[in-house]
């Protein structure tokens, strides 16, 4: 089918060219901060991808993931900022922060692999939770973290003698800060993506499935399923450090402010507004949730069109509305806004059973 | 000693709290199988709305008893409170009974940031302190001391406790609600409404969340439009690590996760020689969560279920 073969080169063209022009169109049409926020919806790919292992491929519910983020942007922070005195290059840390929050990956699942679903997700949670404090509290007697105050002035992506924090001339063209990180994250995001579309074709992607549709009937087919769970929370372990480190590196600051529940609890939001264990959903909903709060600062504007003046501060209405949206995206597309196929097979015949029950037990009424 | 009476009366009076708050989780959690992540707003809530009440009477008429008022303030929180667990049910969870699994933990979520927004727009950002009128009294039982809030405190959450137990063990309706957490469908196949009976054990839970709101905002003299997010966390931790879905569990695990908080609180600082401070309860309540849930994956009293097949 070479028509077939050439419209996908085409398309793939299309969205390599699109990709590559974003940070500009972005910069043109909306402005500076803008090119920032695409950073970040870029870093919470990273995240929500992720976490789709853990919870939507592997089927366990982990309310901890933040700490791994925090994990990987404290590493990178302690051995790149003058807190310390360290400053190694990015390629030795990022690898080293990824590491280390699959370990603790391992540390946190080998433990706790035999509670049930919500069991686990307290306990992730609880997790989470006491890796922030500590984070929180560990300035005495020894300064490790600086506590709530955070480590600041933490070392910019370099590439040899280029930093990423200042603006470069290439060809004419102005390069700032946020465009240069754009097209770092912008590789590692297809990288992430990359090996999360491989995986779920493997052999373990089809193992983390069996896990997830039915852990019985998988052991008793053969899979390890304590390993292969292990491995889900140290493969989405990985990518949660990775992206800390950048995180680290692109804002030169962190606290532990940035890594509470909430922020888990918002990953999580992403990859089940988007639709859980699928990947084109997984990102839609990272980068809707990561834009719509910012887009919804701008209903002072909209207030004013409408009533003439503002009636309440839109900093305070904006996450109402993103309350608001989240209930109604799940009432409408409860499977997410774009389910896996498999998804929606499941959610159409289960439907149908129940209708079958329900007209069945209105005959037995009568 | 002192130490640890005085710590554990502290405990014992916070967990009982705590332990009102999980039992609106487990309730729900037993027939629905649902984390109600919202509950913790419907607590904050009460909280809020009883305190608003409060405030007015004791301007308008100070000459009142200061246990008039505040009862004055429940009698609005907790139908307040009841309303809202009402249609939040109706209006987030019921129509996804059937969806997957996440979609009514996104939309409780979503819910409870609702929540937290309107309580930030109607009553500001700042907290709202709790006015001194109730009676200030101090008692010694054997060497600790116990104020008449607190007394009152835990007196009520025994009240309630018992209340609830004869409740769900005794009457029709608590009859219907067992029937309907051990299997929906037979349960309706038996003529239980089971709508009906799902719609009064949120507003059940949503009363005794009024009721503790109000009890959290008395003991520590403020409320707060956050105040229902850690509260939330940690009355859920206690439902779990009673076992999740049992009421007398959720009791156990609210007093003892009180408990242990306090006492952690109390003596971190010697246990580790100084290196932790009592800043670091918080790790300590979950840490204890976490290795009762490693030796006994079912929390305390649940029971043990056999993976469904």
């Amino acid at each position: 089918m070479p028509s077939a073969r050439k419209r996908a080169w085409a398309g793939f063209v299309l969205l390599a060219v699109g990709l590559a022009v974003l940070p500009f169109l972005v910069d043109f049409g909306l402005g500076r901060t803008w090119v920032r926020l695409v950073d970040f919806a870029l870093l919470y790919v990273m995240l929500a991808l992720g976490l789709n292992i853990v919870v939507g491929y592997a089927g366990l519910l982990d309310l901890g993931y933040v700490a791994f983020y925090a994990l990987g942007a404290y590493v990178y922070a302690w051995l790149a900022s003058p807190h310390f005195g360290v400053h190694l290059p990015f390629w030795a840390i990022l690898p080293l922060g990824a590491l280390l929050a699959a370990a603790f990956g391992v540390l946190l699942g080998a433990p706790t692999l035999r509670l049930r679903g919500d069991y686990l997700a307290i306990v992730t949670l609880g997790f989470g939770e006491i890796i922030r404090i500590f984070m929180n509290n560990l300035n005495a007697p020894l300064n490790i973290t600086n506590g709530p105050q955070g480590i600041n002035l933490i070392d910019p992506l370099r590439l040899g003698d280029v930093s990423l924090a200042q603006s470069h001339v290439l060809g004419g063209i102005t390069l700032s800060a946020p465009h240069q990180y754009y097209y770092v994250f912008l590789i590692l995001t297809l990288g992430v993506v990359f090996v999360s579309m491989r995986l779920e074709d493997s052999r373990v992607g089809r193992a983390w499935v069996a896990i997830r549709e039915d852990e019985i009937a998988a052991a008793a087919m053969g899979i390890d399923t304590r390993n292969f769970k292990l491995l889900a929370f140290a493969m989405g372990a990985t990518f949660g450090g990775l992206a800390g480190g950048l995180f680290a590196s692109f804002q030169g600051f962190i606290s532990p402010e940035s890594f509470n529940l909430m922020e888990s609890i918002m990953i999580l939001c992403m990859i089940v507004l988007g639709g859980m264990g699928h990947i084109p959903g997984v990102i839609f909903g990272a980068v809707v949730l990561t834009l719509l709060p910012e887009a919804l600062r701008y209903t002072g504007d909209a207030q004013r069109a409408l009533l003439g003046r503002i009636v309440v501060d839109p900093a305070d209405l904006r996450m109402l509305l993103f309350g608001v949206a989240l209930v109604a995206v799940m009432l409408y597309r409860p499977a997410g806004l774009i389910p896996s196929a498999r998804r929606r097979r499941e959610l159409a015949a289960k439907g149908d059973v129940l209708e079958q029950e329900q007209a069945s037990l209105a005959d037995t009424a009568r | 000693m002192d130490v640890f009476l005085q710590q554990l009366v502290n405990g014992l009076v916070l967990g009982s709290v705590y332990a009102l708050v999980a039992l609106g989780y487990t309730m729900v959690y037993g027939i629905l199988e649902l984390i109600n992540f919202a509950h913790g707003e419907i607590t904050m809530m009460g909280a809020m709305v009883a305190l608003a009440v409060i405030g007015a009477l004791a301007l308008a008429a100070p000459a009142l008893p200061g246990v008039v008022i505040v009862g004055a303030g429940l009698a609005l929180a907790i139908p307040v409170c009841m309303a809202l667990g009402l249609l939040i049910e109706r209006v987030a969870y019921r129509p996804l009974r059937n969806a997957p699994r996440l979609a009514p933990l996104i939309t409780a979520i979503g819910v409870s940031i609702i929540l937290q927004n309107v309580a930030m727009l109607i009553w500001g950002k700042q907290y709202i302190p709790f006015p001194a009128i109730l009676p200030q009294g101090r008692h010694d039982v054997l060497g600790a001391s116990i104020t008449d809030v607190q007394l009152a405190i835990l007196l009520l959450a025994v009240v309630i406790m018992a209340g609830l137990t004869l409740l769900v063990g005794k009457t029709r309706l608590g009859r219907a609600m067992r029937a309907t957490a051990q299997s929906r469908q037979v349960a309706s196949l038996m003529g239980v409404d089971v709508d009906r009976v799902i719609a009064a054990t949120f507003v059940i839970g949503s009363a005794l969340a009024a009721i503790a709101g109000v009890m959290v905002s008395a003991y520590y003299g403020l409320a707060h439009y956050y105040m229902g997010f850690l509260l939330g966390l940690k009355a859920f931790s206690a439902a779990v690590l009673g076992g999740i879905g049992n009421l007398a569990g959720a009791m156990l695990g609210g007093l003892l996760l009180g408990v242990i908080e306090a006492l952690g609180a109390g003596y971190i600082g010697d246990l580790t020689g100084g290196f932790l401070g009592s800043h670091y309860q918080d790790v300590f309540a979950f840490f204890v969560l976490i290795l009762v849930l490693v030796f006994r994956p079912s929390g305390l009293l649940g029971e043990r279920l056999a993976e469904r097949a």
